[in-house]
């Protein structure tokens, strides 16, 4: 009697924002060590939400909790959606041995995405730190896959050990289709042959045109600046640069205030960004 | 998802603005460093009406607004005195309210007196605020139970009795339209809040006896509430002391509030009853002493977040989160899970504070790891970048934090030392910070 008529028509939600739908685990792939690749598929109904490279899920392991872990497959690919998990706590964990056939939550998709529609002629530089590949690999398969696109496409990783790197069949993959692909690590093994140092050291090392390139950057904060120094100093324009940050999130819709960093609400307002002067001010102070 | 909740029509932004800018004295029309999409919303339709009309009643009109709302099928929540301290309980009749109850509050003290005084609102707020009737403490989320490798999940029952709020203060009203824009004014609103919000009753009390930690005056909240349906009360009291029993000022703020005043009797009120509102007004507007400079305590806070004097407090606060559970718009929560004997997950939201260690923590550990940067962290968000975030300032100029502070930290002196020596270090740039 006390609300009006518009309210009781358009409200009544199905599900609260914070209730997750149900998705099960249809394949389980150990990318590494720690790093799993779960596709999930919803437990009935409609095929999954549609979504953007770079955007993230919140996941449930139903009883241990929920964390914000990026969708990793590519937009419109065809079978279940894909994330990819490093098991670092109790969640994370959870999920990277949930078994095939197991039931999660899903809620999303949330937050910014890379933008990977908008640039078909710029080169485009991939720089991933750890796993800070697994945002990035849906936009790269993307653009990799992409009809019409004439910019190339380079993909440069660094990894601390070389047992720790991530999707190796993805780079393989990557690089058949026309990327240029780099690997290095921090920390060699007797078997390692390739590059050794932090990643900012691979990008002297491609050929490509700063004026015409987008970066997109994922990693731990003190690797993305560097790696945006690097860029700068090789000409590339500082807004062409994109980062994706992560910060604590409880519930990835702007409620719980826990992905604050200054002015922003990262599941909001990101978690990609452009870089700026002012971005880099935020990720650069002290306990921010 | 932006349509689909739709908007309530008492939260809904005005022609005009976006839901994130303008209106309730938050920042019309600011550039944002970054900006999110800025979308207009389909706007409801408010319907005007002649509300000038105002009354005067006595107690006994008090308790027929209480039934008038019961009747209605509120559920009015009022001020009580219990443990010590006034807060908001269900009440049915004004024997019930804190009749001759005065409070003594300043920096980290808190005390109750009584006298034969027959007012009724003669004391400033307690610790409880409006939020929790919106935004409760904790409330469960979903149940989930299995079985075959099938989960059902199942939300709870919402109430959806509305409440009817029997004197907040102004700076309370204040606060919920702060903590509106948070919940009910994003892409994604918070439809438990949003639903109870919009069908609540507000009953603002004006404020004549202010507590010694309060510089709502500062703030631009109080003492007193504005005319019109923009505010967000439905009616508005001011307690007026006469010879003997206290008479009430009843101003209009909706059509809902314009049919129930007709039930509370009393007469028309005449020009020397807005006399003695003005009177109260200016005699509580002039009791309250604490100041706090807003109009550049954004920019202030912004350029100086290596004061040394976050070293200073950080050596005081305990970071109890105390400040946070008190302030009528500290909005941070989170959820956690528990599972039932019986194998059923429950999923809880309650409060959070930014105090806490685990709240700004990522996997390598928490990002705000000192209590330097934790109250930090508090203060420019509440003064400073919640303007960037919601387009209003997060204070409210109630005095909680100060009164409730076990160890007496002060908002305003904290910003006053701050701007005394504006700029006095520059921001410390640390080189690590790996959080891989
Ligand atoms: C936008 C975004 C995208 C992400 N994408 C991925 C991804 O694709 N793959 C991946 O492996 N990880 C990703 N993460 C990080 C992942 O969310 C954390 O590693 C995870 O939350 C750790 O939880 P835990 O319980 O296993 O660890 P614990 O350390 O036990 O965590 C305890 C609590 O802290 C919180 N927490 C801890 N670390 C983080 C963190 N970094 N971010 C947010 N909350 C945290 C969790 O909510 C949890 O409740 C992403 C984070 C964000 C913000
Ligand atoms: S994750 Fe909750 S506000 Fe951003």
């Amino acid at each position: 009697m006390c609300m009006d008529a518009m309210l009781l028509t358009e409200v009544e939600p199905l599900l609260n924002p914070l209730t997750p739908v149900t998705y099960r685990v249809v394949a389980r792939h150990v990318e590494t060590g720690d790093v799993v690749t779960l596709s999930l598929e919803p437990t009935s109904g409609p095929s999954p939400f549609s979504f953007k490279p770079g955007q993230f899920n919140m996941l449930t392991s139903f009883g241990v909790g929920e964390v914000a872990i990026s969708i990793s497959s590519a937009p419109g690919a065809p079978g279940p959606v894909e994330h990819t998990v490093r098991d670092v706590g109790a969640i994370t964990h959870s999920l990277c041995t949930a078994a095939v056939g197991s039931v999660v939550g899903v809620r999303g998709p949330f937050g910014t995405d890379w933008g990977v529609d908008g640039f078909d002629d710029k080169d485009v530089v991939i720089v991933a730190g750890g796993i800070g590949l697994a945002p990035l690999r849906g936009a790269i398969s993307y653009l990799v896959d992409k009809p019409g696109r004439t910019g190339r496409v380079y993909v440069l990783v660094g990894a601390r050990e070389p047992d720790q790197i991530t999707f190796p069949d993805d780079l393989k993959r990557w690089e058949r289709d026309g990327a240029v692909v780099k690997v290095t690590v921090d920390v060699p093994d007797s078997r390692w042959w390739g590059a050794i140092g932090v990643v900012t050291t691979l990008l002297p090392t491609i050929d490509f045109d700063p004026a015409r390139t987008v970066a997109l950057v994922c990693g731990p904060e003190i690797m993305m600046r560097f790696t945006v120094r690097g860029l700068v100093d090789l000409g590339v324009a500082l807004a062409s640069i994109r980062v994706s940050l992560e910060r604590n999130m409880q519930c990835g819709i702007g409620w719980c205030g826990h992905c604050q960093l200054g002015p922003l609400l990262i599941c909001r307002d990101g978690p990609v960004f452009d870089y700026s002067a002012a971005l880099e001010k935020l990720i650069s102070e002290r306990e921010r | 998802m932006a349509g689909r909740f739709g908007w309530p029509a008492r939260l809904a932004p005005r022609p005009g603005e976006s839901p994130r800018d303008g209106g309730d004295g938050g920042d019309a029309n600011e550039n944002r460093a970054f900006g999110p999409n800025q979308r207009s919303t389909e706007l409801p339709i408010v319907k005007l009406m002649d509300l000038s009309a105002s009354f005067v009643v006595d107690r006994a009109g008090l308790d027929r607004l209480l039934g008038a709302m019961t009747a209605r099928g509120y559920r009015t929540i009022g001020p009580v005195v219990r443990d010590g301290a006034v807060v908001q309980r269900q009440v049915s009749s004004t024997d019930e309210l804190p009749q001759g109850w005065h409070d003594e509050q300043a920096p980290g003290h808190y005390r109750l007196h009584h006298d034969d005084d027959p007012s009724l609102f003669a004391w400033a707020v307690g610790p409880g605020s409006p939020k929790s009737e919106f935004y409760p403490a904790r409330s469960l989320v979903w149940r989930a139970s299995s079985a075959d490798e099938v989960v059902t999940l199942e939300q709870p029952q919402e109430d959806s009795t509305p409440v009817a709020l029997i004197g907040p203060r102004p700076c309370e009203l204040a606060g919920l339209r702060v903590l509106d824009r948070v919940f009910a004014g994003g892409e994604v609103p918070d439809p438990h809040y949003r639903d109870r919000r919009a069908s609540s009753f507000v009953v603002v009390a004006e404020c004549g006896t202010p507590a010694g930690t309060c510089f709502c005056t500062s703030m631009g909240t109080g003492p007193g509430v504005a005319d019109g349906v923009e505010v967000g009360y439905d009616l508005a009291l001011t307690e007026l002391k006469s010879s003997n029993e206290p008479q009430y000022l009843v101003r209009v703020g909706s059509e809902r509030g314009a049919e129930v005043v007709e039930e509370m009797g009393g007469s028309p009120a005449a020009p020397a009853d807005f006399a003695a509102r003005d009177a109260v007004l200016d005699e509580a507007a002039r009791r309250i002493e604490r100041k706090l400079d807003a109009s550049n305590v954004r920019q202030l806070l912004a350029d100086n977040l290596g004061h040394p004097r976050w070293d200073d407090v950080a050596s005081r606060c305990l970071a109890c989160g105390n400040c946070t559970l008190v302030c009528p718009t500290c909005f941070c929560g989170g959820v956690s899970d528990a599972t039932t004997v019986g194998g059923v997950v429950e999923r809880h939201r309650q409060w959070n504070s930014c105090f806490d260690l685990a709240h700004s923590l990522v996997h390598t550990g928490p990002v705000r790891a000192t209590t330097w940067s934790r109250y930090r962290q508090w203060l420019t968000h509440k003064l400073s970048t919640w303007h960037d975030q919601f387009g209003t300032s997060g204070c409210v100029g109630c005095g909680r934090c100060i009164t409730w502070c076990p160890v007496g930290i002060d908002i305003t002196a904290e910003v006053a030392a701050i701007a005394a020596s504006d700029g006095a270090v520059p921001v410390y740039i640390e080189s690590g910070g790996d959080r891989s």
